[in-house]
């Protein structure tokens, strides 16, 4: 069983391969080996799951070790991977919803003529998903962590004929590279600590190290989650990020790519364990991106950035879990798996909009949309169902426990992490219903475009409202499914440590009041929304408003300082490697012409006058040696 | 006495030089066939070396040891150790893609007779550069090293000065200006740097007696040959300065960018992917096994200045206009990471720093060939001037973007392996110096993809339109090329198989141990 | 007599072919006043071979005589040339030597 688990990877690489180097020959059955190899990879990932699930829970972990990649002296790097109940989680998410949306590209891309690439950029995302989770140590980790970069660099660019995907695209590899110079100084600093950064041994000697250390490793962990998992301070490419085709926001930028930062946290949770600040500056920053991301939500009037905005702040609940430590890990990852199912069901289902809207994002020119599109608006329906917390849809179970367990934290922390999250739940409320409301309901705002071509919106083919519904399936029952009888907590228990945790008051009056502020959300939108006609020009709005439109100004900051005062630095630097280096160089040159043009004019071409300069300098000389003499 | 296989590599190399120039103006194309041929010989003899060369058995194999000059020590002596022998099978493994690369760039031009260009002298000159670097890799005997390390300068000199870029902005006039210009401060610069190699050589030799690599470092090993510590110092600064310009370490680098805009892409890469690695692995051969207690003492200088060259040559590239001069600058960064890693003087970084050499010397060569395609199509070098290529030459988007992500190190792809050894055998005894270099990540990715945005991506460009996508001669230079990245940044176990057991001779020499894990993690 | 004084006058007649070279324009002056601190130096050799009681300064005295005369071959031939070509024989005429 254990070497089938090179084959998860494998098979999708080879697609890549494949699909990249075949040429035009393959562009008629592109789509299809692409679709097929990812669904390879399913099957194989639900044959070990089968296998697994015969196990008894402790011995359910398998490794497989391929061969030696950096054998250098003192420094031992393998490709081995390991696959345990956390690893199996993450594959089965990711070639399930891959597939998925392989199965909805063949739709969506249907008309564009560079659709084997596409695939081919797909069946390389997901082997380097794979190989992200799959690997046994952290360089390895690595090496998948930058390859999803690379495929989100390569799909958000998807459409490089528009200057604004290439910058976006662009500025997604970059501050991802940010963060994962945290990843490779936190991997550097395993290797001083303790002289590997196999995940076994490295986590296993966390005892035997100082917490200041291990505090360090953290926080670059943490830097690099960050900028995976567009996490405040790195959070501001994911909103640019949406510049790619939709099943690409889906897929990378929805349900599996920004969850790595989670993953990773998890992954090393007896370093975090072991390092209580760290610990509390990941839930800091869970938080603030949770309100940060809400609030940029809400401003948003692209249907896909609003979506974009939900995401970090999703993905803020699965970092403030993860950074609760025992009590959240378990959590974290399963908010993860019903968030891939029900956001991977928003996005297909924007697509879907978009697809019968002529590629129309702005959602001040939908309106009324239920009656065109059936399909697409009870899936997306109910995925906004679930992500609100719906009693009895996914959302619900998954992101209560989280708020139970910020609350469980203890001390004021507890209650300020609580209270953040209870507020974050009342805004996801309020965006989404506004989401939902401009879209589907209402009036049709739609105007002929400049070519007097009016959107005749329609319902999508059957490739693209398949995996919408089968994801719809998964919004509603995956949370109860994993709930009874606390089956995902014992799944991942072996792997994750579980400790349940005690919250000040009782689950049920937190359960009661993230019901009052859903409530209050979906209500503010309705009143602003649902009663009001909306207007198709975006009205001014308060600061705020303009300000989350803006991203709250992080943008701009990031312009004005980094980028602005980047420019004038590189230019300052040409200019001084021109002049002062250069210049000292050319410099010493030119003084030593003119020194030279100088020393000619000595050389008159009269004899006399050499004969007086040999006459002096022979009277120097003997002068000189008289001297000595005489001291 | 058995075949003298290295003696071989390098004259084989030298006769082809000489045949090519001695075939008639008018045959051109036979002159072509002829270089290519002798460089793929070399390639062969290059890989039976290496096929032959043991990694378990003594340092320095296949030696050669004849008396030359007797009157003053100096003897023909070659011999290969494992980093000699990766850096030989380098050089012989770029001369046929450079000469392929430059099939037509010595082309005489119909149009304008004053600027005929003898075909046969390019590649001649191009072979008499790989018999010379061949043999600096070779040498054992430092005044044979130094003869080749300085006559290497000649045919290079012609090659920059002789056959410059045909795409520039200016004039006839101007570029010639402008190249000539860049060849003479090639020379000169290098010319500097050997004389004062030279009167280092003078004073090894009065204080060793000799000039055998082996004989010294033999003597000072167990103590016989006695250098007075400034001695040593002066000696270790004299050999340090040739090498820090061939290298070339800021603030000694300023002759790279100009002579890399200048010459022809393939003279380009012969520049930077070939002889400036002569540089630093004389730094590792030389300085490191001659003056031991020297170099420790001039480590942390020398970090310091390799460190200012990643993050300044790697910002100065963000900034530049022309396309041959931002990669002339990003490889500079790059020798900072070698330097580096050399004088890190732990096994991670002196085994990252050789594989560096080999990495660089492929993905650079990978870039800027393609690069040099882009550019004799358009006849531009500047960024602005495209646009959109993508779009109609998408093969040729496509390796150029490899080529970029292998000069960011992208993991999966060769140069991730050296860069990260590196930077952990760095960090291991510099912490600080560690971290300010990983910066350079993060730069490498600004000027790579800034690059590539500029050139490949947005709207078409009305002069891009018709650009043609690579044709069959240059898909053979780029393919294997690119294969290579792939392959060694998965697989680089060959080549660290070969290097490890030379760096743990050189880590011995120098007398460091690597700095151990404060905790012993269970395997 | 004291040999000291070959000496003094051995300077002296230096001195007058030193002047004699440096303020002189004509070429055959010049050259005698040359000839003229060559047996200047030549009379201080013998006189110090004199002194010191050994034949090591007449042996130089005799080998500056040898060169001395094939100078002169040497530096005539050039006068005359010299001559030949530019009709004077001033050596400030004669600055060709220079960039």
């Amino acid at each position: 069983m254990e070497n089938l688990i090179a084959l998860l990877v494998a098979a999708p690489l080879l697609g890549a391969a494949v699909l990249l180097c075949g040429g035009r020959r393959l562009d008629a059955v592109g789509h299809l080996i692409g679709t097929a190899l990812a669904s390879v990879s399913f099957v194989i990932g639900a044959i070990l799951f089968a296998d697994m699930l015969g196990k008894d829970a402790e011995h359910r972990a398998m490794a497989q070790h391929l061969f030696s990649w950096i054998p250098v002296e003192g420094f031992q790097a393998d490709v081995a991977f390991q696959l345990d109940q956390l690893s199996m989680t993450f594959v089965l998410l990711i070639t399930g919803v891959g597939s998925l949306i392989h199965l909805y590209s063949i739709g969506y891309m249907e008309h564009d003529e560079r659709r084997r690439r596409f695939f081919g950029y797909l069946n390389l995302f997901l082997a380097a998903m794979l190989l992200l989770v799959l690997a046994d140590n952290y360089l390895l980790l690595y090496v998948g962590w930058e390859g999803v970069g690379l495929a989100s660099y390569l799909l958000i660019g998807f459409w490089q004929h528009k200057p604004s995907a290439a910058t976006a695209a662009k500025k997604a590899f970059l501050v991802n590279r940010v963060g994962d110079m945290g990843l490779s100084i936190a991997i550097m600093l395993m290797f001083t600590t303790f002289g590997t950064f196999a995940f076994g041994p490295v986590l296993e000697a966390t005892g035997e190290t100082g917490e200041g250390k291990l505090t360090a490793i953290a926080l670059m962990l943490l830097l690099a989650a960050c900028g995976k998992s567009a996490q405040v301070p790195l959070q501001s490419w994911l909103g640019d990020a949406m510049e790619g085709p939709t099943p690409v926001s889906a897929l990378i930028h929805a349900a599996t790519m920004v969850t790595a930062g989670v993953y990773l946290i998890v992954r090393s949770a007896d370093i975090f364990n072991a390092a209580p600040d760290a610990q509390l500056v990941t839930t800091v920053v869970g938080a603030v991106t949770l309100l940060f991301g809400a609030i940029v939500g809400c401003a948003k009037d692209d249907i896909k950035k609003a979506l974009a905005g939900s995401t970090m702040s999703q993905i803020g609940y699965m970092i403030l879990a993860a950074g609760l430590g025992p009590i959240g890990y378990v959590f974290a990852i399963m908010h993860l798996v019903t968030h891939g199912f029900f956001k991977a069901g928003l996005f297909l289902g924007a697509g879907s909009v978009m697809h019968g809207m002529n590629d129309e994002v702005d959602m001040r020119k939908y309106g009324g949309l239920r009656k065109y599109m059936p399909v697409t608006f009870v899936t997306f329906g109910l995925g906004y169902l679930a992500i609100i917390g719906f009693p009895g849809l996914s959302g619900f179970f998954s992101k209560d426990k989280i708020i139970e367990a910020a609350f469980a934290k203890g001390g004021t922390e507890g209650w300020i992490l609580g209270s953040v999250a209870l507020l974050g739940a009342a805004i996801t409320a309020y965006y989404m219903t506004r989401v939902m409301l401009m879209t589907f309901f209402g009036e049709k705002r739609w105007q002929p475009d400049e070519n007097g071509h009016e959107p005749h919106p329609h319902e999508s083919p059957r490739s693209m409202t398949i995996p919408m519904i089968v994801l719809a399936f998964g919004s509603v029952f995956a949370g109860g499914f994993f709930s009874i009888g606390d089956r995902f907590v014992h799944w991942l228990e072996p792997v994750t440590e579980h400790a349940h945790g005690h919250p000040p008051v009782s689950a049920t009056t937190v359960t009661l009041a993230t019901m009052v502020v859903l409530v209050i959300g979906v209500a503010l939108a309705y009143v602003q929304y649902g009663r009001r006609p909306v207007p198709v020009v975006a009205p001014r709005g308060s600061v705020l408003t303009r300000a989350a439109r803006r991203d709250l100004l992080q943008d701009d900051f990031n312009h004005v300082v980094l980028v602005r005062g980047g420019e004038h630095l590189t230019r300052s630097l040409v200019y001084v490697d021109h002049t002062l280096v250069d210049g000292v160089v050319n410099g010493t040159a030119a003084s030593m012409g003119g020194l030279s043009g100088r020393l000619r004019k000595l050389q008159n071409g009269y004899a006399r006058s050499y004969a007086v300069s040999m006459f002096g300098g022979a009277a120097i000389l003997i002068a000189a040696t008289l001297l000595m003499r005489a001291v | 006495m058995s075949f003298p296989l290295l003696t071989a590599t390098a004259v084989l190399p030298a006769i082809g030089a000489i045949a090519t120039a001695a075939v008639p103006a008018a045959r051109r194309t036979a002159a072509k066939w002829l270089a290519l041929t002798v460089s793929l010989a070399t390639l062969v003899l290059a890989l039976v070396v290496l096929i032959r060369f043991d990694p378990d058995g003594d340092r320095y194999q296949l030696t050669e040891s004849h008396a030359w000059i007797a009157d003053f020590g100096v003897r023909y002596e070659l011999g290969v150790d494992g980093i000699g022998v990766a850096l030989l099978a380098l050089t012989a493994l770029l001369i046929p893609f450079v000469i392929l690369a430059g099939w037509h760039d010595a082309d005489p031009l119909e149009t304008n007779s004053s600027r005929w260009r003898p075909t046969q002298g390019f590649f001649a000159l191009i072979l008499a550069v790989e018999a010379m670097v061949i043999i600096s890799f070779e040498a054992t005997d430092v005044f044979l090293f130094y003869i080749f390390f300085e006559a290497m300068l000649i045919p290079m000199y012609f090659l920059i000065g002789g056959f410059g870029d045909r795409a520039h902005a200016g004039s006839d006039e101007h570029a010639a200006a402008q190249r000539s210009y860049a060849a003479v401060k090639f020379l000169l610069y290098n010319l500097v740097g050997g004389l004062i190699m030279l009167a280092a050589v003078i004073g090894l030799y009065v204080v060793a007696g000799n000039f055998s690599l082996q004989a010294i470092a033999e003597a000072r090993a167990n103590g016989t040959l006695d250098m007075a510590t400034n001695t040593e110092r002066w000696l270790f600064l004299g050999f340090f300065f040739a090498f820090a310009v061939k290298a070339p370490l800021w603030p000694l680098h300023t002759w790279l960018p100009n002579a890399m805009g200048e010459a022809t892409a393939p003279v380009a890469v012969l520049i930077t992917a070939v002889v400036d690695k002569v540089g630093t692995f004389a730094m590792l051969r030389f300085c490191l096994q001659l003056f031991p207690e020297a170099s420790k003492w001039a480590t942390p200088v020398i970090l310091v200045l390799a460190l200012i060259s990643i993050i300044y040559g790697a910002l100065l590239a963000v900034g530049q206009r022309d396309i041959k001069r931002l990669v002339a600058y990003a490889s500079i960064s790059h020798f900072g990471f070698i330097i580096m890693g050399i004088f890190a003087m732990t096994s991670q970084g002196q085994s990252g720093a050789t594989l560096y050499m080999v990495n660089h010397g492929i993905s650079t060569a990978a870039l800027m060939l393609v690069a040099g395609f882009l550019i004799s199509r358009r006849g531009s070098r500047l960024i602005a001037d495209y646009g959109g290529v993508q779009k109609v030459a998408p093969v040729l988007a496509g390796t150029f973007l490899i080529g970029s992500l292998a000069t960011l190190s992208l993991p999966g792809l060769a140069p991730f392996v050296s860069e990260f050894l590196v930077l952990v055998g760095t960090f291991t005894r510099y912490p600080a110096i560690g971290i300010i270099a990983t910066f350079g990540i993060v730069l490498a990715a600004l000027y790579t993809l800034v690059l590539y945005q500029r050139t490949m991506t947005g709207p078409v460009k009305p002069e891009v339109s018709a650009m043609p996508d690579l044709r069959v001669r240059e898909l053979v230079v780029v393919t294997p090329l690119i294969a290579l990245l792939i392959f060694l940044g998965v697989y680089p176990k060959p080549i660290t198989d070969i290097v490890n057991p030379a760096v743990k001779q050189t880590m011995s020499d120098v007398q460091k141990k690597d700095p151990q894990p404060e905790v012993e993690a269970a395997p | 007599m004291n040999p000291v004084n070959y000496l003094y006058l051995a300077a002296l007649l230096f001195t007058i072919g030193a002047t004699g070279v440096l303020i002189r324009r004509n070429a055959i002056v010049v050259f005698m006043c040359i000839e003229l601190m060559l047996n200047a130096c030549n009379l201080a050799f013998v006189a110090f071979s004199r002194m010191h009681g050994n034949l090591d300064g007449q042996i130089i005295a005799f080998f500056t005589m040898v060169v001395a005369a094939a100078e002169v071959v040497v530096g005539l031939a050039i006068i005359v040339s010299l001559f030949r070509s530019r009709h004077s024989a001033s050596v400030d005429d004669a600055s060709l030597m220079k960039l």
